[in-house]
């Protein structure tokens, strides 16, 4: 038996090579990000032909994989769960439609809002299309399940939702790997009216969806990932969830709870391992990452008399934020070690943009051109770019989902403000913003997009942008009229000349595009040390 | 055996391959291990750390209860202040005594020191120095390294080994340069340590 040194997400992709998968589909995302980089450059996977490219968003993601599926072979689609909403609509109706080839879909939470704008949890998510969850407890159960994941997908015929967070994503640990398996053969469905959605067969596929509801279930009460561990000292009972479990056996001597102990990694949970323990515990702590999924089914909306269910909405966990070690030892009223604060003297650190960058200079172009406007008229959106909220730019004033900005400038511009700018990285303006300028370029909205080009996806590590090469050709071909279209070089020497086109822009009463245009350094450094080294 | 570590430093400065060199020589050792870090937006010039775990029996949780740390092992002396809470009683400081700049209100370099110099159990080492001494202040965290092995529970061969295969791919200059880099770590922390037991400190 092999042992390998791997990062959770790492052991994902690895898991899902050895179970025979045909592809991967993903936009880049923290903390997702590492599952198709660890493709992209394994060469077993490039021997296997396995399809591992970027997508332009989550949604196109989803719906490749899907298109996979249908062709009888094993894919796989990864996202941040901010990217789960992008993907929704392919991925409730997927439910509908159900799968041909097994069809995994990760998603990587990021409870505490390490690198994200919320802290949603994608449990709901699974529970909302009705199909089976996993939440692997550490990283050798989620190589397991990736093999297990596409297994129950083919016999449920159904997608199946791999939920993971930062901590298992971004933690690395060794891992023992099975034998290898074949890739599917492709084979087109039995009945491919399945994937017709029309109302007479989407009510069809539907019933057969909550048919199976029960199986699911029995599954997830069969397969071993969900158990009761019993206990010496049954007057609190605990339902750990996911990586929730190793918080609570880290607080015990030799890993063993003295409690009894419900572990769950699949969903829906088994009401019969719930029985078991509320038949021997009247008071039970629920563990878990996220919202309170299970507690709130548990507590229900009238009380159980002699029954107390404890967890994040009594109290007795935060209602927000990932657990800890620590949180999970106050909560079951364990002593904590002496404090020992770290000095006063220990300011924060906040990320920052990288010197030389060049979505600086072109916040230094946006601020000189809008001060003599008042504050509050620059939409922003997602990416290293919005590090321009903070000192020393305070230059944009919203970071709301992909895309946004262009949309919300739009919404603003219709209000009547004046001027109305958006600011949007090239990456995301292929995943999101293409539809929205649309939008815009239809009505000659007064709003002048900027668009920062750095060539690439910065913010998650530099993967290739789908926008690269590409942008002045999407604007004029949404029917921007060629004359309001600029494209800039962001740097220091051309500030002047820079600051009046902006102004321009500005000052035209309809809609403009504003490229900046120069490589992220941090790419440029790579690709010079591996000319270097070549 | 056991010994949780906190890898702490700003982002850049090399932390991650720290990490992937204990990796490899834990997993060397057969001990079990598990190494939590952090990725994405605070990459970016922000403070970074790194949650180390090894053992000779399964590790439980993949993050380190405060308190509980055996090393703080940091490449920047304010970043290793940082993470104090997760020292326990006994824990050492292993610290670069360098600082990065970044930011306008970075504490002055008195107080900095005698916050370092406070501590009881602590190795100081101009680690960009040392490094610079091997041909490249860019090994400084390999310098840190060698400075931490002594409270790793690993050999310094075994480290020495595992330095040499992550290396590997970038020629045998880089190999060199770092391997030298962590023998100079280690040998002044145990300078340093043999100078503290001749002269312990006045209680």
């Amino acid at each position: 038996m092999q042992k390998r040194l791997l990062l959770g997400d790492e052991v994902i992709a690895q898991g899902a090579i050895d179970a025979g998968l045909s592809g991967i589909y993903a936009y880049p995302g923290t903390p997702s990000t590492e599952i198709m980089e660890y493709i992209q450059t394994s060469e077993e996977a490039w021997g296997k032909k396995i399809h591992c490219r970027w997508s332009a968003n989550e949604k196109t993601a989803m719906e490749a994989a899907l298109g996979m599926s249908y062709c009888g072979k094993r894919a796989m689609a990864c996202m941040k769960h901010v990217g789960m909403n992008v993907a929704a609509d392919a991925f409730i109706n997927s439910a509908v439609t159900g799968v041909n080839g097994g069809l995994l879909v990760v998603v990587a939470d990021d409870p505490s809002m390490h690198s994200s704008q919320n802290e949603q949890d994608s449990r709901f998510y699974g529970q909302f299309a009705l199909i089976p969850v996993l939440e692997p407890s550490n990283q050798q159960e989620a190589y397991d399940m990736t093999f297990y994941g596409f297994d129950i997908s083919e016999k449920l015929e159904l997608p199946v939702l791999m939920r993971i967070t930062t901590r298992m994503a971004h933690s690395r640990t060794g891992v023992r790997l099975r034998e290898k398996r074949r890739q599917n053969e492709l084979r087109l469905p039995a009945n491919p009216r399945q994937y017709v959605l029309l109302p007479a067969i989407a009510r069809q596929q539907y019933q057969k969806l909550l048919h199976q509801q029960p199986v699911i279930e029995q599954e997830a009460g069969s397969s071993g990932y969900d158990a009761f561990i019993d206990g010496t000292d049954p007057s609190l009972g605990i339902i750990a969830c996911g990586i929730a479990y190793n918080y609570l056996t880290e607080n015990f001597a030799g890993n063993v709870c003295p409690h009894p102990v419900v572990k769950l990694s699949q969903y829906p949970v088994p009401a019969e391992l719930i029985r078991t323990i509320t038949g021997k515990c009247n008071k039970i702590l629920v563990l878990e990452e996220g919202y309170p999924l299970v507690e709130a089914q548990l507590a229900g909306l009238i009380p159980h008399p002699g029954l107390k269910i404890c967890g994040r909405l009594d109290g007795t966990l935060p209602r927000a934020g990932e657990l800890t070690p620590d949180i999970v030892a106050a909560a079951l009223g364990l002593a904590k070690p002496a404090d020992r604060p770290a000095p006063a003297i220990v300011v924060p650190r906040p990320p920052a943009l990288c010197k030389g960058c060049g979505h600086t200079d072109m916040f230094h172009v946006l601020n000189e051109a809008m001060k003599d406007y008042p504050p509050g008229c620059v939409f922003s959106d997602i990416g290293c770019y919005t590090l321009g909220a903070l000192p020393p730019h305070l230059a944009i004033n919203s970071c709301v989902d992909m895309g946004a900005s262009i949309t919300m400038a739009k919404g603003a511009a219709d209000s009547g403000l004046s001027p109305s700018i958006a600011v949007i990285g090239d990456s995301t303006f292929t995943h999101s913003g293409m539809t929205g300028l649309l939008d815009v370029i239809l009505e000659n909205t007064p709003v002048v997009v900027v668009i920062s080009d750095n060539l690439t996806t910065g913010m998650t590590g530099g993967q290739p942008s789908s926008a690269s090469g590409a942008i002045e050709k999407i604007c004029l071909g949404l029917g921007l009229p060629e004359e309001r279209l600029k494209v800039l070089v962001p740097l220091k020497k051309y500030q002047t000349e820079n600051v009046s086109v902006l102004k321009e822009s500005i000052a035209y009463a309809g809609t403009s595009v504003v490229v900046f245009r120069r490589e992220c350094v941090q790419t440029a450094a790579r690709r010079v040390r591996s000319a270097g080294k070549q | 055996m056991k010994t949780d570590i906190i890898l702490a430093g700003v982002g850049g400065q090399g932390i991650l391959s720290i990490a992937a060199v204990i990796g490899w020589a834990a997993i060397d050792s057969r001990l079990y291990i598990k190494q939590a870090e952090i990725h994405g937006m605070s990459q970016r010039g922000g403070a970074v750390y790194s949650h180390l775990r090894l053992s000779d029996a399964p590790v439980a949780s993949d993050l380190i209860p405060t308190g509980k740390a055996n090393v703080i092992l940091s490449v920047e002396p304010m970043e290793a202040l940082r993470y104090l809470p997760y020292l326990s009683g006994n824990g050492w400081v292993v610290t670069n005594t360098r600082p990065f700049v970044n930011i306008d209100n970075y504490p002055d370099a008195v107080s900095l020191t005698a916050q370092l110099e406070a501590l009881d159990k602590r190795i100081l080492v101009n680690a960009d120095e040392l490094a610079t001494r091997c041909g490249n202040s860019k090994a400084a965290n390999m310098v840190m390294l060698g400075a931490a092995v002594p409270f790793l529970g690993i050999d310094v061969g075994q480290v020495e080994t595992a330095v040499r295969n992550i290396f590997e791919r970038k020629g045998n200059a880089m190999v060199d340069l770092n391997v030298n880099a962590l023998h100079e770590g280690y040998t002044t922390a145990q300078q340093q340590m043999s100078l503290r037991s001749a002269n312990p400190p006045a209680s």
